[in-house]
């Protein structure tokens, strides 16, 4: 197989390119204080929510837009974004999904969520957000019955007032960094998980994201917390329709473990990526980080295919002791595709341990860069860190980046990095293809290989279907 | 089976096959001998559609289709096999998961139905057995950390998998102790069959006392300059190639 054919094999549709035809309630571009009052209002939130916001935003507007990371785009602004949409018929929340808008659902089946499915297989409860309003959630009974909360951010405020208040911006401050700022003033929906002390979750919590609406940002929150000794498992799936124009989706995710507790927390991100030629697709700026006290464990797994640019470092602070983080990462780039994306490993407590496995595939003309960093602080004895870093590349006209950063403050820290960069070698492909594969196939399944070790960590329906995925945005990329 | 008609090739700008022919018909082993750059393994390569070989005459039939219409994959689900003589590794994908999907890919491509998994993995042990390969070697990656001799081992295995109808042994026994030599061998006189041909490509006699080829051809300069039986490899083995290339001259 030939770098010619390698060139064509890369060039992709993308398979969840529809919008769905409904009328919605959005908001005319611009963002002041009016914008944000008016978001705080249609969701009839507290006082010190709007409060809480409007310093946020005051804070924004004082800080610049981060530029260190290796990516490269045109300047956005922020007053050409609409920030909230609502389709029209969820004025009036629906009860049940019977109650819910059939063309909503229609788009759910397309992704292949569906609900009706789901609630008869009983395997995993869906948050559904769609645009800026959690339509249906199901199985909260069966949850209800072991303790779990697992709910809109919206309804948490008013449900829990106390735990939202207490835990919101309490691992991502609202001055963390201009994003995390930006998605504390305006953020519209997201989820909320709060599981008591000593239970497991009986099932895969999981929340598909999808934003439908032309030039709206989607800036969702979630703030999963897990009480003492507890243990839960979230995955989240994204997906956006096929636009024109670059459209910002700036989330944060804030985890709580607390003493004993276990978070495993994937994501499948298929935001749109824009097209061969890099127009339209998603800028996906997302801030998310955990917090683990005393022998806690955050597990960070994600699956990176979509978006124009990502700009993303799931993060872990070890603060209890003997406390643990992991960060297992698939970034996969292709055409004009770039992404900075890796993680930081903050440990502060005494022998924290963390383990970092990333693994980046370039394809097409992208740009993938892994960045992490791992900190040991001065009260950190006996911290241990091991990193493995390794870059696939196909073709010759993409790039991979590796930056790693270690800072320590305490000699008994032990901090282990290795790197590798390989590339899919034409001998690899012809050995596959005298064996009977297509060039696709062939491709996909080499870097299936190349991914094996992060895959794992899924929880095994959604690593069947990262497979899959990988497969989807690799199509084009030999051929 | 395979018709070869004053085939050139060319690697890099290099014409390689300067006007090869030769018949294969189903059910004969024929052994192609030759010295050091006479385009032994261009010619396997030039067969199954290596990148980077350009044909610049002649036509080669298999199975009564020109295979230079045809891509890799093509011409391997019509039954064309080659053991290559340095096999690449794939990290991170198991040899069992590569058998399946190459059968699977080979069975589909002729409307057969898939071999189911626990049925395809108990064939896979077999096969494993019959080329005196650990188990192990199935979860393995492909390839991955095999020695030289596991290697060719391995790639006698896809070919009983595979069941093609085209062998082509690409120097399979270059590297090969007596035992690994007796054990392909093996592979290859049970695999003999009425619908089922070999090409043999190799350096030395020695494969040969294991495996009785119908025809043994030199090759020498990109072309085929003397063939015969098996007696043929026999008298090489004594005079060496310079006898030949000096007759040929």
């Amino acid at each position: 197989m030939s770098q010619e054919q390698i060139d064509k094999a890369i060039a992709k549709d993308y398979a969840a390119g529809f919008t769905t035809d409904i009328e919605s309630d959005t908001l005319p571009p611009g963002l002041n204080e009016e914008t944000i009052r008016f978001i705080s209002a249609k969701k009839n939130e507290p006082e010190w929510l709007l409060e809480w916001r409007l310093e946020a935003f005051r804070v924004w507007r004082e800080m610049d837009v981060p530029e260190w990371a290796h990516v490269h785009y045109p300047e956005i602004n922020f007053q050409d974004i609409s920030y909230y949409s609502q389709p029209k018929s969820m004025e009036d929340r629906p009860q049940s999904l019977d109650e819910v808008d059939p063309e909503l659902l229609a788009t759910y089946e397309k992704l292949g969520i569906p609900l009706h499915e789901q609630e008869a297989l009983a395997g995993v409860a869906v948050d559904v957000v769609f645009d800026s309003v959690s339509v249906a959630t199901t199985f909260r009974e069966k949850l209800a019955e072991a303790g779990v909360l697992f709910c809109s951010i919206s309804e948490a405020v008013h449900a829990y007032p106390d735990l939202v208040r207490k835990y919101l911006g309490s691992v991502v401050p609202r001055k963390d960094n201009f994003y995390a700022a930006l998605n504390s003033a305006v953020f519209s929906d997201g989820s909320f998980v709060y599981i008591p002390k000593g239970v497991r979750c009986p099932m895969e919590l999981s929340t598909y994201f999808r934003i439908n609406e032309a030039n709206t940002g989607q800036f969702e929150r979630t703030l999963i917390v897990a009480d003492e000794g507890s243990h839960v498992s979230y995955l989240e799936g994204c997906t956006a329709p096929m636009r024109d124009e670059n459209q910002l989706h700036a989330a944060v995710v804030e985890l709580v473990a607390m003493d004993d507790a276990e978070i495993k927390y994937s994501t499948v991100q298929n935001w749109y990526p824009g097209d061969a030629e890099g127009k339209g697709g998603i800028y996906n700026f997302v801030t998310k980080r955990g917090l683990a006290h005393t022998n806690a464990k955050i597990s960070w797994t994600q699956v990176e295919t979509g978006s124009a640019v990502t700009w993303k470092y799931p993060s872990c602070i070890l603060r209890g002791d003997n406390s643990v983080g992991e960060f297992y990462s698939v970034a996969l780039t292709n055409n004009m595709q770039q992404a900075d994306t890796g993680t930081k490993m903050i440990h502060l407590g005494k022998n924290t341990r963390s383990t970092i496995i990333s693994k980046g595939i370039s394809a097409g003309k992208s740009s993938n860069a892994y960045r992490g960093l791992v900190r040991v602080g001065p009260a950190a004895k006996g911290a241990r860190n091991y990193t493995q870093c390794d870059s696939l590349l196909i073709g010759d006209k993409c790039a991979a980046h590796t930056f790693p950063y270690i800072e320590s403050k305490n000699p008994t820290g032990i901090v282990e990095h290795e790197a590798s960069t390989s590339k899919v070698s034409d001998d690899q492909l012809y050995l596959c293809q005298q064996r009977g594969l297509d060039p696709e196939k062939a491709v996909s399944m080499i870097v299936n290989g190349f991914c094996k070790e992060v895959f794992k960590e899924l929880p095994m329906e959604f690593a069947v279907e990262a497979g899959k995925l990988l497969e989807v945005s690799l199509e084009g990329s030999v051929g | 089976m395979l018709s070869i008609k004053d085939l050139r090739a060319e690697v890099d700008g290099k014409t390689i096959l300067k006007g090869l022919s030769l018949e294969i018909n189903a059910g004969e082993v024929h052994a192609i001998m030759g010295p050091n750059g006479s385009g032994k393994s261009t010619l396997g390569h030039v067969l199954s559609g290596r990148p980077g070989y350009e044909i610049t005459g002649g036509s080669v039939e298999f199975m009564g289709k020109d295979i230079f219409e045809m891509e890799t994959e093509e011409r391997a689900h019509l039954g064309l096999f080659l053991a290559f003589q340095y096999p690449v590794e794939i990290p991170g994908v198991s040899n069992m998961e590569f058998l399946k999907a190459a059968v699977d890919a080979v069975r589909e491509s002729r409307d057969e139905e898939a071999f189911d998994t626990v049925g395809f993995m108990r064939k896979a042990r077999e096969a494993c057995t019959a080329v005196d390969l650990d188990q192990a070697f199935l979860k393995r990656g492909v390839n991955e950390g095999f020695s030289g001799g596991e290697k060719k081992r391995n790639e006698l295995m896809q070919m009983i998998l595979l069941e093609p109808k085209l062998c082509i042994l690409d120097e399979t026994d270059s590297g090969l102790d007596i035992d690994a030599l007796q054990v392909v061998a093996n592979g290859v006189n049970t695999m003999r069959a009425e619908d089922r041909a070999f090409l043999l490509v190799t350096h030395y006699q020695r494969l040969l006392d294991y495996i009785e080829p119908d025809f043994v051809h030199v090759l020498a300069d990109g072309r085929i300059v003397k063939s015969g039986d098996k007696t043929l490899a026999l008298e090489l083995e004594e005079k060496g190639y310079g006898w030949l290339e000096d007759e040929v001259a």
